[in-house]
């Protein structure tokens, strides 16, 4: 009974491998085919090291390649796309991640999968803006002030080396490093920036370096976020705060039922018509729904070994701040 | 077995049967719907779901719902009419090639993607019509049996160039090398939802550097337009009344001119008269006289302008 039911699907399975990439398996056994689904199991072993991409499984090495590949087409429409999607308010969800970060000039900056720099350049706005806020207020406190006196303290509002904030961007595509670079250089940003290559599992850099590590919209394309969260450990000081920006789950289940019907018929299209990418769209929305949600991300981050881990919920649960401190 | 309530009933009916067939307003968001609520509940036991795999008809499938044809019509439309060279992808080689592995992948200049996706999206019952003409006729059924594939690997630019003057084999190189196309650079086909009227497509944009050459038409805006005139009266696609409507609009006064009172007439009795386009076996004729072949066709040689 069994080697009859062997030997049937086994010729099954030429009728239904249509595609190269499931040459051998497909959904439609499962459908057509429940009877041998046991069978299926005892013959069948799940491949090594597997892990997920968008709602395909792949292997570890396989999703590191293809995310890259996605990134790699999408770099110079990645911009332009975040607009479209999200109409705009990611600028917002950036900005509440700043304030969030609440840097003070003197601030070291590490931007993991940082790609086209949105998080540092709005770091370096905040830092220059404060420190300018200070050399203003340091003005004002001084006594009747003379004009030379005033003249030096605005020339002297440049930043010693207690003042002086540093971002650096790492990210492991080198496209989107490089569409980053060109932003900075069209938007002014010439101090205070630098572009490393690097993969955030196994980060190019020395332990307790940086007082901020932020990742915004990078964590779910990882294959080993565990891996990531222990690196972010690492290259912080004591002290040091952990800050991710990321999809998450939406808690408002009318919120949730619109926002799932905009992910999946209108992103990928936006994604073909725009960036001429339908593929790497449908990947995007399929991944956040893979990520963990608030409460297990949370956990996962406190199994790292950050402290006072706290989230805050931006859009309903679209995105969510985590924010830890490694004490 | 009392206890059981109607929620519980349901499930076990739903889930016997595989995929949940939930109600006509939900299906109609679409294949990924019931995905996107819990993945993990319709993952098998091994963990490999792939469903676009499933629902894949061919390679280069990506299966979309009403409502998404829809919007990439629209949307297609629009970015066509604001950006109709905007360039689509590099063509796979490329990728394969080390060096070029993280370079952003550069454009290659191929007329607009945007195009070709507004013709699949809106031409499902056009391809239909071209289909039973073509099984219909001897050649055509031919075509759709074999379906012989237009591409630099199949076509032996070589021996064409070596045909004397004057035949369609040699016209065709030279129409190649003159406007520095290459038959290689059609999009794929992705959102047609039936692999034969994939093909039916597919064909019909490798047909589209033969027709030029058979019309003589250049491919500047001009010959296009009136090229696309042509194949709007023979295929009835909405993308190419569209072009043959819309496209006009960019011309300048003189050449606009031209194009109303010679090119256009030529093209609309060319379209009448001739044999449909599309039942024609190309790649047969390759030694054939122009004049002749043009003959056969039933097409006037094109004007001077």
């Amino acid at each position: 009974m069994a080697l009859a039911g062997v030997l049937f699907f086994r010729s099954a399975e030429n009728i239904f491998a249509r595609c190269n990439r499931c040459a051998h398996r497909t959904p439609a056994f499962y459908r057509s085919f429940q009877l041998f689904t046991t069978v299926r199991g005892l013959m069948v072993e799940a491949p090594q090291n597997s892990t997920h991409f968008g709602f395909e499984s792949v292997s570890e090495e396989e999703k590191t390649e293809k995310v890259y590949k996605v990134f790699a087409n999408i770099a110079k429409k990645y911009d332009v796309m975040n607009d479209a999607m999200s109409l705009g308010i990611h600028r917002l969800w950036k900005d509440a991640l700043l304030h969030k970060m609440n840097p003070t000039p003197g601030t070291l900056l590490l931007d993991v999968a940082g790609g086209t720099g949105d998080i540092s350049f709005r770091f370096l706005e905040y830092v220059r803006f404060q420190l300018k806020q200070r050399t203003k207020q340091d003005v004002r406190s001084q006594q009747t002030p003379s004009w030379n006196a005033i003249a030096e303290s605005y020339a002297a509002g440049h930043q010693n080396s207690n003042t002086v904030s540093q971002a650096i961007v790492c990210d492991i595509n080198k496209a989107m490093l490089r569409v980053g670079k060109q932003r900075a250089a069209e938007q002014g940003y010439i101090t205070g920036l630098s572009w490393v290559v690097g993969n955030a599992e196994e980060l190019p850099f020395g332990d307790n370096m940086f007082d901020v590590y932020t990742i915004a919209f990078g964590i779910r394309n990882v294959t080993r976020i565990d891996m990531v969260l222990q690196e972010a450990h690492r290259v912080l000081k004591l002290g040091g705060h952990f800050l991710c920006l990321e999809f998450s789950q939406v808690t408002n289940p009318l919120l949730a039922r619109l926002y799932d019907a905009y992910s999946f018929q209108m992103i990928p299209v936006l994604g073909e018509v725009i960036a001429g990418d339908w593929k790497s769209y449908q990947y995007l929305v399929e991944s956040i729904r893979r990520f963990p949600d608030q409460e297990e991300f949370k956990a996962m981050i406190e199994d790292a070994g950050f402290f006072k881990v706290q989230y805050t919920n931006l859009t309903g649960g679209v995105v969510s701040i985590h924010s830890g401190f490694k004490l | 077995m009392a206890a059981l309530s109607r929620k519980t009933l349901l499930r076990a009916v739903r889930s016997s049967f595989g995929l949940s067939k939930l109600s006509a307003a939900q299906d109609f968001l679409g294949h990924r719907r019931w995905r996107s609520q819990r993945p993990e509940s319709f993952t098998p036991k091994d963990g490999y779901y792939d469903d676009e795999c499933y629902s894949a008809l061919y390679k280069t499938h990506i299966p979309t719902n009403p409502l998404q044809k829809g919007l990439l019509a629209v949307g297609a439309g629009v970015m066509a009419l604001w950006d109709p060279y905007r360039h689509g992808k590099t063509p796979s080689v490329v990728c394969l090639i080390p060096s070029f592995a993280d370079f952003t992948f550069a454009p290659l200049f191929t007329f607009s993607d945007m195009v070709a996706v507004l013709g699949e999206t809106t031409g499902h019952l056009a391809l239909q019509r071209i289909r039973e003409r073509m099984r219909n006729d001897p050649e055509g059924n031919q075509i759709l049996q074999e379906r012989p594939r237009i591409r630099l690997t199949t076509l032996d630019l070589t021996r064409l160039n070596a045909l004397p003057d004057g035949t369609f084999g040699k016209e065709y190189v030279q129409f190649l090398n003159v406007h520095k196309v290459t038959p290689d650079s059609r999009a794929e086909v992705k959102f047609v939802d039936d692999e034969e009227l994939a093909y039916v497509i597919q064909r019909y944009r490798e047909v589209h550097d033969f027709v030029h050459t058979l019309l003589g038409m250049p491919t500047n805006m001009l010959g296009e337009v009136a090229v696309k005139w042509f194949e709007a009266v023979q295929t009835r696609l909405p993308m190419c009344i569209l072009g043959a409507a819309l496209g006009p609009l960019r011309l300048s006064a003189r050449r606009l001119q031209i194009l109303t009172t010679t090119l256009v007439p030529w093209a609309l009795t060319n379209g009448r008269n001739a044999t449909f386009m599309m039942n024609v076996y190309y790649e047969r004729y390759w030694e054939m006289d122009m004049e002749s072949l043009r003959e056969q066709l039933g097409l006037m040689p094109p004007p001077t302008f």
